[in-house]
């Protein structure tokens, strides 16, 4: 199967779980803004965690399909539709040649995972496909989607079609809806700041700032101030999450395409959960900032991690449930069942009856 | 400001990192223990660690919480450090990057031999006789930055930085020296360029300068830089690198 872009939408990217092991050479990460959304979108189709798969960005793209396999669209409800039919998110379908795949318009979080079964298949950069487009490192030619680009889908081998229609159940699904607070694991240069500064930074609301993107997340709100030392330190490493204040005060959480090493204060790191719930969140939106424990931050990453192999469980379930399903008790039960039956020419009545 | 390499601090950054620092400022000494501890981590066999990344003044190592916990991480560098201090066990390598200084690949060597009160010739031969140290890559892929340049030389950033500098180009950014590994925009006073590659993605490692390595510059004239330029295409071309000796 493979996708030929009619449209390439607002930032169409190749990502998966990132370029990890080459921080040393100054190589960022990148991946999957959203890791949970993709996990769970590869497990509704079938791949393993880490494959490929379109990250799209609020305005998604027009896809025509050429050639037969399974889609899904995993995170945000971007108003996923085949042949202007809308399926929405987390819903597996087979999908044939001819068919068009397109999104009408945002309806709650900003980024989702068009996974293919097979995975998107670009050359594999540094053990990654993910795309980095600051210094054009893997992806579709280093950068995000244009219109004419044909990107191929792996190879799948056999698939059973009764994938076609799987959800999973609500309870494993984020809910992006609500205005979260955003949990901070404190420490690295957590002293820096003054008392004052922490207390206004964990006790004041923050609106995520229109200047975000895949590198950061800037908030607009009150000013948290240093020590005398000031903001600048010697450079080390910055982590996925990590919450750096330079001079002018204001926070900016560090995502997947931050930069390797930096010399801004980090006052902590967001935890897994709370990343997430910021990759989903449009600019105006309104935050709080709270301290989180390692505890809490490690459950999160358990939870999301286990949600993901919930839905494979399910997927299973689902493509061996039974062809022929009998009515429910219920519904059996004050229905007057009567039947004329023929057999080898003499005809029978039967009347079912529950006893 | 201070150093403490004998009693590090261990800072979380997130549940899934742990930053083992021995500095809070630029030290050759902590640099070293950094990378011994990097050279330590990435050669035990104990506990699964993802990747290490060592900057100036402290190892960030990263881990998957999930297969080993922060303790077990804690105790491995615990360790390393008792173990491994002393001695400097992480190689110690040199490597040569030819340099053409000047002309097209240097325009603003004139700035920095104005700003130092001395001829283009003396700024090469003072770029080129000290071994510079690369302290880490960040800030772009492959961007070594490299400590000890002679600092007679010490010019600052162009007022204007350019939008595009090529990839190879050396320049100078007040007391730092520093070599562009890909096109890139920037500010500092180019003196001359490389016809080496800082960075190939295809290639593992895809850098040529490691953190830790001794960098040596080497005077090169532009026939030369063509010959190289060719070989580095071709991939005949093998960069000189030296190890010293272990103790």
């Amino acid at each position: 199967m493979r996708f030929k872009v009619i449209k390439p939408g607002l930032l169409t990217t190749v990502q998966d779980l990132g370029r990890w092991g080459y921080q040393s050479s100054g190589v960022p990460v990148a991946g999957a803004m959203d890791l949970s959304a993709l996990r769970i979108g590869n497990a509704i189709v079938g791949n393993c965690e880490g494959a490929a798969a379109l990250e799209v960005t609020v305005i998604g793209p027009e896809l025509a399909v050429e050639g037969e396999g399974v889609v899904a669209f995993s995170g945000a409800e971007l108003g996923f539709s085949v042949n202007g039919r809308h399926v929405g998110s987390w819903t597996a379908l087979c999908v044939k040649d001819g068919d068009v795949l397109s999104f009408s318009a945002p309806v709650k979080g900003c980024r989702g995972y068009l996974c293919a079964l097979g995975g998107i298949d670009v050359p594999v950069v540094m053990g990654s496909r993910s795309t980095y487009t600051r210094a054009k490192i893997g992806g579709y030619e280093g950068r995000a989607l244009k219109a004419g680009d044909v990107v191929e889908v792996g190879a799948c081998g056999f698939f059973s079609k009764r994938i076609d229609g799987f959800r999973p159940s609500d309870d494993i699904l984020p809910d992006y809806s609500k205005s979260p607070e955003l949990f901070i694991l404190p420490g690295l240069q957590e002293d820096a700041f003054t008392e004052e500064g922490l207390m206004t930074l964990f006790n004041s609301e923050y609106e995520v700032s229109s200047e975000s993107d895949r590198m950061g997340c800037r908030f607009d709100g009150p000013k948290v101030r240093h020590k005398e030392a000031g903001a600048d330190i010697v450079s080390d490493a910055i982590p996925l999450g990590a919450v750096q204040i330079p001079g002018h005060g204001l926070p900016i959480a560090m995502l997947a395409d931050r930069q390797t090493t930096g010399g801004y204060t980090k006052v902590g790191v967001l935890t897994p959960a709370s990343i997430q719930a910021l990759a989903q969140m449009m600019p105006k939106a309104r935050v709080r900032f709270a301290r989180a424990t390692m505890e809490q931050a490690i459950e999160e990453l358990a939870a999301a991690k286990a949600a993901a192999w919930r839905a494979r469980q399910l997927r299973a379930s689902w493509i061996s449930r039974p062809s022929l399903s009998l009515a429910p008790r219920a519904a059996v039960k004050n229905a007057a069942a009567e039947f004329r039956i023929t057999v080898d020419g003499k005809s029978y009545d039967v009347k079912c009856e529950e006893i | 400001m201070s150093i403490y390499i004998n009693e590090p601090r261990f800072l979380d950054a997130g549940e899934s990192c742990l930053v083992v620092e021995f500095a809070d400022e630029i030290d050759r000494a902590a640099n070293d223990a950094v990378m011994n501890l990097r050279h330590w981590m990435e050669n035990q066999r104990r506990v699964p660690i993802v990747e290490c990344l060592p900057t100036y003044r402290s190892l960030a190592i990263y881990f998957d919480p999930l297969k080993a916990g922060r303790a077990k991480i804690e105790e491995e560098a615990h360790l390393a450090l008792r173990e491994n201090l002393a001695v400097s066990s992480a190689p110690q390598r040199t490597i040569s990057i030819p340099v053409c200084y000047g002309g097209e690949y240097g325009p603003d060597i004139a700035n920095v031999a104005a700003h130092a009160g001395i001829s283009e010739e003396e700024v090469i031969r003072r770029h080129s006789a000290r071994v510079c140290h690369c302290y880490m890559i960040g800030f772009v892929p492959g961007f070594a930055y490299l400590g000890g340049m002679d600092e007679s030389i010490a010019t600052p950033r162009l007022a204007n930085p350019r939008t595009v500098i090529p990839g190879g180009s050396v320049g100078i950014a007040g007391k730092q020296t520093g070599i562009y590994p890909i096109d890139s925009p920037g500010g500092w006073q180019l003196i001359g360029r490389t016809p080496l590659k800082l960075f190939t993605p295809e290639k593992n490692p895809p850098t040529l300068i490691d953190a830790g390595y001794d960098v040596r510059f080497v005077p090169i004239g532009p026939d030369e830089y063509k010959a190289i330029e060719d070989g580095v295409a071709r991939g005949t071309y093998e960069p000189v690198i030296t190890e010293a000796d272990q103790l």
